[in-house]
């Protein structure tokens, strides 16, 4: 008998020093490992710089010269910058899920519940972790938006909390992805709810035109999605002056809440992947 | 505290599971002695996974109970989690980071103290000859070399007991020895108690000590790989003849076209 495998049992294993840096730990662990992989392969944050390029240079450009969207004293292409930040964060964070899936084809999500991090820990911090490529997404926005000359608001205030609003924002997508994933199971299935729920998330959003413009039966369905609170929050953050429709705490208020709802959820539902 | 070597690694209890109507694990009552390599064999279906996912804590027991170093499965999950490996029968290694990367993050996912986790991850890299590739991609790692990152992965915080599902499947000839070699000293040099499930009777007459035979739920046989042969009063019987005469005539030990589906997409990826 080995002198480690009774020494272990006899130590009691199941409490290392101090459970709080544990999760931390393991959270980091989550995380890190994400953005390794990400430093070993880097295009897809490459190719997705495309879309919002696209967005911005010729659907803001265009609508920009029509002044058909009444934006008050800012013009369309200020208006507009968030809005397409906050798609961009919801087009790379909604297919995340497909992660999730892959993973539980081969054997990885089996590794990852059979450690003893707890469920929550584990979902949280993949939602943590998708909001590296969403903060790969909001300077890829920024760049763009002063290559065009948008004024934008740099206090440094304003960008820590532009910085918390993308990494909310990603969590609570990439978490609705996870979700989806875990109900679905399949990569074929979970790319065609991804495909059928992104538009609509878009366009019932403030994102590319104000709520007030939108036919009445529609507005109930902005002020129920999370993205209008995203895109809200961030035009406060990054524009100058007061242009928000909410205060800011109602804005973060709701994306910390359903975070924190979606993250409960999926804790329950990612442990069933492997059954 | 002295170590407990009177309590068996692992007690399972009348471990039943159901899925709905049908019963994939019925009533199976088992002990797995510290320091025993144990192998659990059947054909596909026999519920093999089923048993070693529930004494895993990853699928909820229907009736009956187990324990791991003492711990309840289901009580106390989390204590159970922290006393055992498991290397899952697919692929469990991630292709897009490297070997060194894989064990880092299952160091902190284990918990193991900061200034103990670089030496534990370059002894478990070392112990599975993997040190020369550690900064490679996993995904230029052949079939043999993923299969001990796993292992590595699964034994980085001193685990009493390992579960290996299918350890060898779809490796060639040579790195299935290599498996079968490091599985080996990880009992003699870790004294690491060791459950294993195979299709490959060969496989387990060269590692296990004891046997036990699932067919359709029910565990039919349990013994040593010879007393298993010599109840059949052949002298030359084979684990093969012992696993025929459990099962039934005509039961093959390998699957179907689903399981062949299934074992040719691992081999593929492990390529």
């Amino acid at each position: 008998m080995s002198q480690y495998a009774s020494s272990e049992i006899s130590r009691g294993r199941s409490a290392p020093p101090g459970r709080l840096s544990a999760w931390i730990g393991q959270a980091g662990a989550i995380i890190g490992l994400e953005a390794r992989k990400l430093a070993h392969d880097p295009s897809e944050l490459l190719f997705r710089a495309v879309q919002p390029a696209l967005w911005l240079v010729i659907f803001g450009g265009v609508f920009s010269e029509l002044h058909v969207i009444p934006t008050g004293s800012y013009s369309y292409l200020q208006f507009l910058t968030p809005g397409i930040l906050a798609q961009s964060v919801l087009f790379i964070a909604i297919f995340y899920g497909i992660a999730s899936i892959r993973e539980r084809e081969l054997g990885i999500i089996t590794k990852f519940l059979v450690s003893p991090t707890p469920r929550v820990i584990l979902v949280g911090a993949r939602g943590l972790s998708a909001s590296i490529r969403g903060l790969s997404q909001a300077l890829i926005v920024v760049l763009l938006a002063l290559g065009l000359g948008v004024a934008l608001n740099f206090s440094p205030l304003a960008l820590l909390g532009m910085v918390v609003a993308v990494v909310l924002g990603s969590a609570l997508f990439s978490t609705l992805s996870m979700i989806i994933a875990s109900i679905v199971k399949t990569q074929e299935r979970f790319l065609g709810i991804g495909q059928m729920l992104t538009m609509p998330l878009f366009f019932a959003s403030s994102a590319i035109y104000p709520i007030s413009l939108m036919p009445a039966w529609l507005r109930p369905v902005a002020y129920a999605n999370p993205l209008t609170y995203l895109v809200d929050a961030l035009r406060t953050l990054m524009l100058p002056g007061e242009i928000g429709q909410f205060p800011l705490y109602v804005d973060f208020g709701v994306l910390i809440g359903v975070t924190v709802l979606l993250t409960l959820i999926e804790a329950r539902l990612y442990p069933r992947m492997d059954q | 505290m002295e170590a407990r070597h009177d309590v068996p690694i692992l007690e399972a209890k009348e471990l039943t599971r159901k899925f709905g109507d049908f019963t994939a694990v019925d009533r199976l009552t088992l002990s797995v002695a510290n320091g025993e390599i144990f192998g659990l064999i059947g054909p596909n279906g026999a519920g093999k996974t089923t048993t070693i996912k529930m004494l895993t804590t990853l699928l909820p027991i229907t009736s009956g109970s187990a324990t791991i170093a003492g711990h309840d499965v289901q009580r106390e999950p989390a204590a159970v989690r922290h006393r055992i490996g498991y290397v899952p029968q697919l692929i469990s290694a991630d292709a897009q980071v490297t070997g060194y990367e894989n064990l880092w993050v299952f160091a902190r996912l284990y918990a193991i103290p900061r200034d103990e986790r670089e030496p534990r991850i370059q002894e478990a890299l070392e112990f599975m000859g993997l040190s020369e590739v550690q900064d490679l991609l996993v995904k230029n790692y052949s079939g043999g070399m993923i299969r001990r990152l796993e292992i590595a992965q699964a034994l980085m915080h001193r685990p009493p007991i390992l579960f290996l599902d299918e350890p060898t499947v779809g490796l060639d000839p040579l790195a299935r020895d290599a498996v079968w070699e490091q599985i080996e000293r990880l009992r003699t040099r870790y004294g690491t108690s060791i459950v294993m499930t195979t299709h490959y009777l060969e496989e387990a007459e060269r590692l296990c000590q004891r046997v036990g035979v699932l067919h359709r739920g029910h565990l039919v046989g349990l013994g040593t790989p010879n007393a298993l042969k010599a109840g059949l009063g052949r002298a030359d019987a084979t684990l093969e003849d012992v696993f025929a005469e459990f099962a039934g005539e005509g039961e093959s030990i390998t699957g179907g076209y689903r399981e062949a589906g299934r074992t040719r997409r691992v081999a593929v990826r492990l390529e």
